[in-house]
């Protein structure tokens, strides 16, 4: 042996093992000193997993404070991904998915570890336990819980309180739910929208520690959910259900408002809906056929549809034309069932000879009617229409933005949107509200609930125990003007005029009927199709003496409004005048 | 009776610093196989691999006092017959081995599971020093390549085909430091480089092919971590996540999340330093680095101090050897070289590797302890 040789290779080795043990320490340092924060990220988003607890919804509450919605829980199945390979063929079978499409979702979320897949949406009480069951056989195989509605009155005031669904890419986005769960269902529409951000409240979430197979070990830190808030409508439940009972088999809307703070007692559209069938996700047969049903029961009618008013519209030509001056309650009209203007005749329902302000209005006189829209002008039938919520939004936004405005002509409104000067002849049709005029049955109720509150504008609302509407924005108009008008209102109901099938043993109900014409000319409505008969109106208020409740009813196709409307508005105003909330007027104010 | 002469006569001279480090090595290995393999859930059923490691420990301990009773010189007499045996134990784990995970290099002695392979790197370096130190230096052409087919090739090609390629390569090399060290030829080292030069693209087109697709795996996941984040090269990345984790001062004992939360595969064996670092960060890191390196220098100071030239090539080579296995293993973990499953010494847990690795350091101990012997 070659003692020097060795020792010169063995000397040499020790300087390569001193030299390697240098670069695998300026390895580690670069690992764990310089590279350390990112690596000890990456660490606890391997062993740490945020499992949310979905907030409970704020409950909805009727005026009476009776639960309109039940919160009930929501199972759906997911997947933490693991290192070990997907079964997806037991796996699609167990939770009874299409394979390849469950294949392809694993696939699409390959490379994002730590995320979990839902695979399977509202489970059952049966699929959970089924799943439960077999958990093992599935590393990562999780059942997860969200909470959502049950909606306890079904169809009734479903327009309303709306329903919940998952959130669109858009909400998503535009409510900043990036926190928010992907199983979280936010309101759709109706007050559940409306006040989505009082009921959502805020969920919550468990920490814990994970093993790579994504079992739970332990908790490491609990943010508890914030539970929603709950809202209290103004809303009367029994109110509603006794408006849209009334409703059988017509189609139509009744909204009842509170005329001295715009609460909303009642709000019907029929037909409805159930909510409750798009708790779990609507399935697109149920979908479809509600969209394609032929009476719309998704909408909103009385925000959505708006009709000409008919004779109802009177009652605004009745106040516009006493302010105004342009009448007074003793100029006299002759109606002999018709007048001519030009070569264009325009009819009344019957001759009612020489008539006044009273028995032309209890009368629901048209010729009466021309006259003063005549003596108005359109201009300023528009210009008080206005002042009375007519034509405009109510701003009541539960419909999505889908509310309709509604139309009161002007001669500036035809020129811009017809490119032509306005005729006297049209005058006489929107006097008596027809041609272009339409309203929805939400400004009709307000129109009656500023009538009987003597021209206090009052905003519609849906929250009880709203602050009183400002005394000094009150409407100019002369205290006599109403009195003239209320008194004839009361004559529509009460001494033989149109309005007869409202008139109530228990309470003094003032009204006007109004009839809509759907197709031109004077046909006897009950000899048409149903689908071309007129559209019955009819605005109320009452008591009379006191007014705490005001009603507008429109039945789409009903006819005449007297016989149509009337009775429904009738037992709503009887079943309010029931309630615990109503104030009897003391006998002084008879 | 001699036995214990000798003994008494020796005793002084016992390495203590290099049982120190041992000891030290084998106390932090039982804990960190505790901390990694503890059970976090209370249903959970672990093997008690912390208290079979300490067993193994203590037997290795033993067996390492008795390898320094006699005088290792009995193992270059009888060289040539344990390298047979050793062979034929290769040799017979591919024919009757036991498989588990792909592999057959388990021999079933029906009480315990024996890995011939783990022995046979001791055997080898017993066999090759004594073939060294009886022929003369430097090396001529005749005995160079009888050496590389006895001593390099046939127990390669034995070892890959279990397939153990990490061990394989390991003692190809060893084989490849021990004979250089002996000197050669100029003329034969320059063809031997040459042949390098050739064979290793050459033979490794070769290799790859022969290869088993999960080694195939390991290689591209170390070329491209990103290939496949959860398949092949989740090792890889959740190595180096273990580690880094640990930072500076590493997040303390029993602290440590990645290795008991099952996210590194193969923690308590050939990923446990990995599991090491991260509970004691850089600083405990370097301090266990310090462990091993002033083991390997020592290793060579026993090679360079003993008495005969079968004493330094047996200490150089089996040092030599672990340093390899240490180098393999912390490149590994460290994300610098393809995993080759390939144990650290001291610390992984498993019996045969431990009690080899414990018989390694008795005879090195042993060289060390007989320097001072005149020949």
């Amino acid at each position: 042996m070659n003692k020097e040789y060795f020792e010169g290779y063995a000397s040499f080795t020790v300087y390569i093992i001193i030299t390697v043990f240098f670069i695998l320490s300026v390895r580690l340092y670069v690992i764990q000193i310089l590279n350390g924060n990112d690596y000890r990220d990456a660490a606890d988003s391997n062993r740490v997993r945020a499992v949310i607890l979905p907030a409970s919804r704020g409950i909805i509450y009727d005026r009476s404070g009776i639960p309109l919605v039940k919160n009930k829980p929501y199972f759906y199945a997911s997947l933490i991904p693991g290192r070990t390979p997907v079964d997806t063929h037991g796996l699609a079978d167990l939770v009874k998915v299409d394979e390849s499409k469950l294949a392809l979702k694993i696939k699409k979320e390959k490379n994002n570890i730590f995320k979990t897949i839902v695979i399977k949406d509202g489970l059952s009480f049966k699929e959970v336990a089924e799943i439960e069951a077999r958990k093992s056989d599935f590393p990562g195989l999780i059942v997860e819980t969200s909470v959502t509605r049950d909606y306890v009155y079904k169809t009734v005031g479903s327009h309303v309180i709306g329903y919940l669904g998952k959130p669109n890419k858009q909400q998503v986005e535009k409510l900043q739910l990036d926190d928010v769960p992907p199983e979280t269902f936010i309101g759709q529409w109706g007050v559940e929208q409306l006040f989505d951000a009082t009921l959502r409240g805020t969920a919550g979430r468990k920490i814990i520690e994970v093993d790579a197979l994504g079992r739970q070990l332990k908790e490491l830190d609990v943010i508890k959910p914030k539970t929603g808030g709950d809202i209290t409508l103004s809303l009367d439940i029994n109110l509603q259900k006794i408006a849209e009972e009334s409703f059988t088999d017509k189609t139509g809307s009744l909204v009842a408002l509170d005329p001295r703070n715009g609460e909303v007692l009642a709000m019907a559209s029929m037909p409805s809906f159930d909510p409750n069938d798009f708790v779990m996700g609507i399935d697109s047969e149920k979908w479809s056929a509600l969209h394609k049903d032929k009476q719309f029961p998704l909408l909103n009618r009385a925000l959505q549809s708006s009709y000409p008013p008919g004779s109802v519209f009177k009652v605004l030509m009745s106040v516009a034309g006493l302010d105004d001056g342009a009448i007074t309650t003793k100029t006299p009209v002759g109606c002999g069932g018709e007048m001519h203007y030009g070569k264009w005749s325009f009819g009344c329902w019957k001759a009612h000879g020489t008539v006044t302000f009273h028995t032309g209005l209890v009368q629901s006189c048209d010729i009466y009617f021309y006259d003063v829209g005549k003596r108005l002008g359109i201009d300023k039938i528009h210009k008080y229409a206005r002042m009375f919520g007519l034509g405009k939004k109510t701003g009541l936004d539960i419909v999505g933005g889908e509310e309709r405005e509604g139309l009161i002509p002007s001669i500036a409104w035809k020129q811009k949107k017809m490119k032509q000067p306005w005729f006297l002849g049209e005058t006489f049709v929107a006097s008596i509200g027809q041609g272009y005029v339409n309203i929805t049955p939400a400004q009709a109720a307000l129109l009656s609930a500023m009538v009987a509150n003597e021209g206090l504008p009052i905003h519609l609302t849906l929250l009880k125990g709203t602050a009183p509407p400002d005394e000094s924005k009150r409407l100019k108009i002369k205290p006599e003007v109403f009195a003239e008008v209320k008194s004839a209102m009361y004559g529509v109901v009460n001494e033989g005029g149109t309005g007869g099938r409202a008139r109530s043993e228990l309470v003094h109900i003032s009204g006007k009927t109004g009839t809509a014409q759907v197709v031109k000319g004077r046909v006897k409505t009950e000899t048409l199709k149903q689908h071309l008969r007129d559209h019955g109106w009819f605005i109320a208020y009452a008591p009379s003496e006191d007014p705490q409740i005001a009603v507008a009813a429109v039945v789409e196709h009903g006819g005449h409004g007297g016989s149509s409307a009337a009775p429904i508005a009738k037992n709503v105003i009887e079943a309010f005048v029931k309630s615990s909330y109503y104030k009897k007027p003391t006998e002084s104010d008879e | 009776m001699t036995v214990f002469q000798i003994n008494r006569k020796y005793l002084k001279q016992v390495d203590a610093l290099m049982l120190i480090l041992l000891l030290a090595v084998s106390v932090i290995s039982v804990l960190t196989i505790y901390s990694t393999t503890r059970p976090i859930m209370s249903s959970s059923l672990q093997p008690n691999y912390y208290l079979k490691q300490s067993v193994w420990v203590l037997i290795g301990f033993i067996v390492l006092f008795i390898v320094l009773v006699k005088d290792y010189i009995w193992l270059k007499d009888a060289g040539y017959v344990i390298y047979g045996i050793g062979i034929f134990l290769l040799v017979l784990v591919l024919l009757m081995g036991k498989s588990g995970l792909g592999a057959q290099r388990w021999l079933d002695l029906k009480i315990f599971s024996f890995q011939p392979s783990e022995i046979f790197r001791l055997i080898l370096v017993i066999g090759l020093s004594k073939y060294l130190s009886s022929v003369k230096s430097p090396l001529d052409r005749r005995s160079f390549f009888l050496s590389l087919v006895v001593f390099g090739i046939i127990p390669f090609i034995l070892i890959i085909k279990q397939p153990h390629l990490g061990t394989g390569i390991i003692l190809f090399a060893t084989f490849l430091f021990l004979v250089i060290s002996k000197k050669i030829e100029k003329k034969l080292l320059l063809i031997l480089i040459a042949i390098a030069l050739v064979v290793v693209p050459l033979g490794g087109k070769t290799v790859w092919k022969h290869l088993k697709d999960y080694q195939k795996n390991r290689i591209l996941a170390f070329v491209n971590p990103d290939i496949d984040p959860r398949g092949i090269g989740y090792q890889i990345e959740q190595s180096k996540i273990t580690i880094g984790s640990g930072m500076t001062f590493g997040r303390g004992y029993l602290k440590g999340t990645q290795g008991p939360l099952k996210f590194l595969p193969e923690k308590h064996t050939d990923f446990v330093f990995s599991v090491f670092a991260e509970e004691w960060g850089f600083v405990g890191s370097i301090f266990l680095f310090s462990l091993y390196l002033i083991f390997f220098i020592r290793g060579f100071d026993t090679a360079l101090k003993a008495k005969d030239e079968f004493g330094k090539y047996m200490a150089s080579g089996l040092t030599f050897m672990l340093f390899l296995y240490f180098l393999i293993n912390i490149g590994m973990t460290l994300g610098m070289m393809p995993v080759v499953g390939v144990p650290i010494p001291f610390m992984s847990y498993g019996g045969t590797s431990l009690i080899s690795n414990f018989i390694i350091v008795g005879i090195i101990i042993n060289i060390r302890m007989r320097r001072l012997v005149m020949v």
